[in-house]
């Protein structure tokens, strides 16, 4: 196993690039506790989401990262809210979690909430963040996109407000509120002038729901006017999702309402190759909970050696970001993406035939020869 | 639902009357070029021109154009612009022309067509969309200053309706399977009642396999493998998202008609609804979508003869990749394509000397 000292010189991928050293950084990282190693809450979910979450640890474990999983189960065939509850006071007391999906059974009554949902709304998740980029390595009928989705995480169609006053006639409650659409807003501006980003797009149907989606893009409009460098345009969903299928390389950012974002981020992960390649992750004011972008269960792949990890793999270096180890997190990925260039290696849903065990084991293999020495420290 | 269909009555002398809304934008051109071709080809259509200001608050000209359809059955439309600066009170005049006149189902069938050069090859999908309730209800209203609520409604009657016009359809055109588009993990009971729905009148057809699948993960399936698909079957939101991807599938808004049908009327018009106010008046639109669209309104008043004939010399003009206009990477004009299709036609039509 490599060891790595606490000063090393490290690419700093949210610099730019730009080469620092860890004694200069100003930031303090969230507090490291018992002995310098972090503690993360692990979520395992249903399908998939156990095994690669394993997978996640094996890796882990091998590069000798500074991190301990604290794993909490969570039942979704359950009605009652415990485990769910259980979990939320781990990412209370943990400030950082990596999760697989919880199942959200349709046949069970309409008052169990889904459990994804509760969790994003009671940790005030607000930010869900997709980073789609064309992979080298894995061919797609679209080449070079590079889009940043900025999706409202807790209201609009998802505040599960539902009644049936008359027998026959459901109405379902879209909420959007001008505290939220601001708050989102504001974090997408910020976080495209951190990363030197030209345009954000704002994407709505203020056509139809004008005072909904209206308020969305005033106070969209209103935080653009604080950020004159970056240009800021609105486009109907319907037209959105027609263009990213013809032209996606014109998009740059884009920040929406939930629903729009749960239909353009799953647009943007087919174009850049499919399920298995995109991480995505959930930032609120206090917490951040990592997961794979368009959150499947893949009940149909599980235990089955054929899922895709390198989204589940992804996620888990930016969560190493997150805690601003950013030394293994780009070695990981580094890793990773050297084996995404082999064709041979890759699984069922990039059309290749290989397995997920066969991955995992390509990206040790890849950071035990690039990794430093134990005799050059 | 009447069994038997009736034709709507042909007027004076064998001559169909159909009510044409110009519209904004490309609109206006493209009705243009539709009557030339049919006066061209000696349809035996009237028009009724009914135009629609979109910038006057007063609902009387949508009101007009309402009766005119009640009065002829039958519509051809382009799309008529809402201005979003205009308050809230007011309503997008498509919208209200699909709700007055009950056309509850969007029918789109996209197809893969020769000489158009996509990433996707061999994509057949007809998408039915609920054109009057869900997400388009126009019902908002804020209680609390800074919180909207906009109210989406689903009905029980209205989804029974539309997914018995989808297996209908289905089962008309010999197709296999039907799949229901939906969010019910999350909204379960709007978004399950259509699903129920959808499940209950699927039992009422053996020979049609069903199944669902979540919006999300239908977007992303369109986007690797649309060929998986054949009809689906959706609320309204979800029907305007996934129409207007299949419609960039296979080959972008200027080449997609829609239909939109309710118990007693039809109108028709481009499947993406696009005003193209961009483009407008400058001889660059892509006429494509507007003709085929008027070739499912001959189809409808059983001009079946004059709608192949039609459809056929577009569809062969369109393998032609000079003619091919800016939005399918060409530099073809509009009135230059619209010329071409009347020359096939003439040249493939039937000899007044054989008649």
């Amino acid at each position: 196993p490599r060891l790595f000292k606490s000063a090393d010189i490290d690419l700093c991928p949210s610099n730019g690039g730009q080469v620092i050293m860890y004694e200069m950084l100003i930031l303090q990282p969230p507090p490291a506790k018992y002995g310098g190693r972090h503690t993360v809450t692990l979520i395992p979910g249903d399908g998939i989401g156990p095994e690669l979450l394993n997978h996640v640890r094996e890796v882990f474990r091998f590069s000798c990262v500074p991190v301990d999983f604290e794993v909490v189960h969570v039942n979704s065939a359950l009605e009652s809210e415990d485990d769910i509850n259980d979990a939320i006071t781990a990412i209370r007391r943990n400030g950082v979690a990596l999760k697989g999906n919880i199942e959200t059974k349709h046949t069970m009554a309409p008052s169990v909430k889904s459990r994804n949902n509760l969790l994003r709304t009671s940790l005030d998740l607000y930010a869900n963040v997709m980073h789609c980029q064309s992979l080298p390595g894995v061919q797609t009928r679209h080449k070079n996109i590079d889009i940043m989705i900025i999706r409202e995480n807790t209201e609009g169609e998802y505040s599960s407000l539902e009644h049936e006053s008359v027998t026959g006639v459901v109405e379902s409650l879209k909420i959007i509120t001008r505290n939220n659409s601001l708050r989102i807003a504001d974090y997408a501006f910020r976080l495209a002038r951190e990363k030197g980003r030209k345009r954000v797009t704002a994407v709505h149907k203020a056509n139809i729901m004008k005072l909904g989606d209206g308020l969305f893009l005033q106070c969209c409009r209103e935080v653009a006017s604080d950020y004159p460098d970056i240009t800021f345009d609105s486009m109907i969903v319907d037209n959105t999702t027609m263009q990213l299928v013809s032209n996606p390389q014109q998009f740059d950012v884009m920040v929406m309402p939930n629903l729009y974002g749960n239909v353009v981020s799953n647009v943007c992960a087919g174009l850049v190759g499919g399920p298995g390649l995109v991480p995505g992750a959930n930032y609120g004011r206090d917490y951040a909970v990592f997961e794979t972008a368009t959150r499947n269960t893949g009940k149909s792949i599980a235990q089955r050696n054929i899922a895709n990890p390198t989204a589940m793999l992804l996620a888990s270096c930016m969560m190493l970001d997150h805690l601003k180890l950013y030394g293994y997190a780009s070695m990981i990925r580094n890793a990773i993406l050297t084996t995404m260039n082999e064709t041979r290696l890759h699984t069922a849903d990039i059309g290749g035939q290989g397995t997920t065990s066969d991955v995992v084991q390509s990206i040790m293999r890849i950071i035990q020869s690039k990794g430093p020495l134990i005799s050059e420290l | 639902y009447k069994s038997t269909y009736i034709p709507p009555p042909a007027r004076y002398g064998g001559r169909h009357t159909v009510t044409l809304i110009p519209g904004d934008g490309i609109g206006p051109e493209l009705a243009n070029h539709v009557c030339e071709l049919f006066r061209f080809c000696c349809v035996p259509v009237d028009f009724e021109v009914v135009n629609v200001d979109s910038s006057m608050a007063s609902e009387d000209d949508i009101d007009n154009a309402i009766m005119a359809i009640r009065r002829n059955g039958v519509a051809l439309k382009g799309n008529i612009e809402t201005n979003h600066n205009l308050p809230p009170s007011y309503k997008s005049r498509n919208n209200l022309l699909r709700t007055t006149l009950d056309l509850y189902a969007n029918v789109m069938h996209c197809q893969s067509l020769p000489g158009v050069r996509t990433r996707h090859r061999n994509v057949d999908i007809v998408i039915i969309r609920e054109n009057t309730e869900g997400e388009y209800s126009s019902l908002e209203h804020e209680n609390v200053t800074g919180v909207v609520e906009c109210l989406k409604i689903i009905t029980k009657a209205k989804s029974l309706r539309i997914a018995d016009y989808a297996f209908r359809t289905a089962r008309a055109k010999g197709r296999r399977l039907v799949t229901a588009v939906h969010k019910a993990n999350i909204m379960s009971l709007g978004d399950g009642l259509f699903l129920e729905c959808c499940k209950e009148v699927a039992s009422g057809y053996p020979e049609i396999t069903f199944d669902s699948m979540i919006v999300d993960n239908t977007t992303m399936q369109l986007v690797c493998r649309p060929e998986q698909f054949d009809v689906m079957v959706m609320p309204n939101l979800y029907g305007n998202v996934v129409s207007n991807v299949c419609a960039g599938l296979v080959g972008g808004p200027g080449l997609v008609p829609g239909a939109n049908y309710g118990e007693d009327y039809a109108v028709f018009e481009t499947g993406t609804r696009n005003t193209g106010k961009s483009i407008a008046n400058s001889n660059t639109a892509n006429p494509t979508a507007m003709l085929l669209a008027s070739c499912l309104l001959l189809d409808h008043l059983k001009l079946h003869a004059y709608a192949s004939m039609i459809r056929r010399a577009v569809l062969s003009i369109l393998t032609e990749t000079q003619l091919h206009t800016a939005d399918l990477g060409g530099k073809g004009s509009t009135s230059e394509v619209v010329q071409s299709v009347m020359n096939a036609v003439q040249s493939t039509g039937p000899q007044t000397l054989s008649i």
